[in-house]
């Protein structure tokens, strides 16, 4: 086996290697073209996360409100609608199938179509871990708040969510390295991400080891990355006595 | 100090294997003492396909399949045999470490492959083309300016696409299917004016098309790629036995029915009929047999 690393240097058209390993005057190389291509999967994977955060917490909130049936039953049906349906299922429905119902969505870019898909069907996942998180409070938490006068809304705000969040983000730190793994499918609606870009460049090169060791070792760098920013909130969030990683648990 | 050891063998295993596949350079030796060769196939392209079931059929499958009935002919031995699907990633490995020995599909010579491995002489030369829709009011590559074209993730085609970007001054969106089936949903949906793939590719998927009448593949010409039958390199007693059996099935005419057989008449599994009269360039590479690279069609 001989490498050529120098295949992410060759202009993406006339295929000669250029000095630099970046073009100029609008030519691209292969290594612009790997970098532009991860800047998609971040892109994407970030607006998911967020998007994943911001509706799994209000969802998973929602399926353990006290007295209020209906909108737990609606908080369920999310998560097992979004659950149970395969995540390259669910891009394909958003893009073909939706646009096709609904043509205003015609008009809607792919990359947004994307994270619609993958932010949403992660925030499913979010959800049964915030629900799961606050689930986990002994019981006396609640009462006790209720006791002191609080609302439900004043329980969740300064009881309940303070320290469900705090115990969830273990499994959040997974969820968040998953998305950028599951960012992969975007490359199924022409989203120029880094699984597209190996697909292709190593068709057009025909160095396909190279090329996917690089995209490999970019998709570890992001996870990885992300990874080190949620042990940083967890350790920084970390209130000493309190969860488990203070010895002493409840 | 087992898990060393285990490592120690699972190297030894990994270079001995190394060796073999050094060595394996004689492939008409190798098929012979083995009783069996191994065709490489593909299971959704214009020149080869799977009905399911392990049956693989299409013009250059069954061309591959007479290339070894002649090589039994002529080395006096039974040879089974035996079907590799291969895909565009994986067939170059797959043929250079010996799991395949010869490869019929719809792998394009071109001078990047030709430093790996060896190709048989020109059977069918593919041209590059665009589909519309019938309404579409495309009728040269240059009025694509400003639309989306979709073409399939992992072929040349995006590449020539580039290419003609550039040098024609046309601006177009790119739009990229996962497959060729996901790349004509994208223009039969709207979500692309036009589909840009080699001809027969796009003849097949508007052939198998809810309404055929709808699309049109247009005149012009992206690029001309000869599709050839992949080999070993520096095999030279194997290639010469292909290619004499390709010569062969050119000069009594059986290739030309096996032709007629493909893409004339209604072909499995869906009984459709792809009307594609042989080109002239195909028509050329017959009649001139040769094992030139892409690179020296676009000189012409």
């Amino acid at each position: 086996m001989s490498w050529d690393w120098q295949v992410f240097c060759e202009d993406t058209i006339t295929r000669e290697a250029t000095p630099s390993c970046f073009g100029q005057g609008g030519d691209i190389t292969y290594l612009d073209w790997l970098l532009s291509a991860w800047g998609w999967t971040v892109s994407v994977s970030l607006s998911a996360l967020l998007l994943a955060l911001l509706v799994g917490a209000v969802v998973g909130t929602l399926r353990t409100l006290p007295n209020r049936p209906w909108l737990v039953r609606a908080g369920n049906a999310w998560v097992e609608l979004f659950r149970n349906i395969p995540l390259l299922v669910q891009i394909f429905l958003w893009y073909h199938v939706l646009p096709s119902l609904f043509p205003a969505l015609q008009a809607v870019p792919g990359f947004v179509l994307v994270v619609l898909a993958l932010g949403l069907f992660t925030s499913a996942r979010v959800a049964e871990q915030v629900r799961s998180g606050i689930q986990a409070l002994p019981r006396g938490q609640r009462h006790a708040a209720m006791a002191l006068g609080m609302s439900t809304a004043q329980s969740y705000r300064y009881v309940l969510l303070p320290m469900a969040l705090r115990i969830i983000i273990p499994p959040l730190t997974s969820e968040t390295m998953n998305i950028f793994k599951n960012s992969s499918v975007a490359f199924a609606v022409s989203v120029a991400e880094l699984t597209m870009f190996a697909m292709q460049a190593q068709e057009e090169t025909s160095r396909g080891i190279e090329v996917y060791l690089a995209v490999t070792t970019l998709y570890i760098i992001s996870a990885f990355v992300i990874n080190r920013i949620m042990a940083f909130i967890e350790q920084r969030s970390r209130v000493p006595g309190l969860i488990a990683a203070g010895g002493g648990g409840h | 100090m087992t898990m060393k050891k285990n490592a120690m063998v699972t190297l030894l295993a990994l270079a001995a294997a190394g060796g073999a596949w050094a060595q394996a350079n004689d492939t008409l030796a190798k098929i012979k003492s083995g009783g069996s060769a191994t065709l490489g196939v593909r299971e959704s392209s214009g020149l080869g396909f799977t009905l399911g079931g392990g049956k693989y059929v299409g013009f250059h499958t069954e061309m591959g399949e007479r290339i070894i009935a002649d090589l039994q002919k002529q080395l006096g031995v039974k040879l089974e045999t035996k079907y590799q699907p291969v895909t565009s990633q994986n067939r170059i490995p797959l043929l250079q470490n010996g799991t395949v020995d010869l490869e019929c599909g719809s792998t394009t010579n071109n001078a990047a492959r030709q430093k790996d491995v060896a190709f048989a002489v020109t059977t069918y030369v593919e041209e590059v083309g665009i589909a519309v829709r019938t309404s579409s009011n495309v009728h040269h590559i240059k009025d694509l300016n400003g639309k989306s074209v979709a073409t399939t993730t992992g072929t040349t085609s995006v590449q020539q696409l580039r290419k003609h970007e550039r040098a024609d001054g046309v601006d177009f969106k790119e739009v990229f299917g996962k497959d060729h089936a996901d790349s004509f949903l994208l223009l039969e949906s709207g979500r692309a004016e036009a589909f840009v793939m080699d001809k027969s590719i796009l003849a097949a998927n508007i052939a198998k098309s809810k309404n055929p009448g709808e699309f049109k593949i247009l005149d012009d010409v992206l690029n001309v790629e000869p599709i050839a039958c992949m080999l070993r390199k520096d095999d030279p007693a194997f290639k010469k036995a292909v290619d004499d059996s390709i010569k062969r099935q050119i000069a009594d005419g059986s290739l030309a029915k096996l032709y007629d057989k493909w893409f004339m008449q209604p072909i499995p599994p869906a009984n459709v009929n792809l009307k594609m009269p042989l080109s002239p360039a195909t028509k050329a590479a017959w009649a001139n047999p040769n094992d030139k690279p892409m690179e020296d069609y676009a000189k012409k």
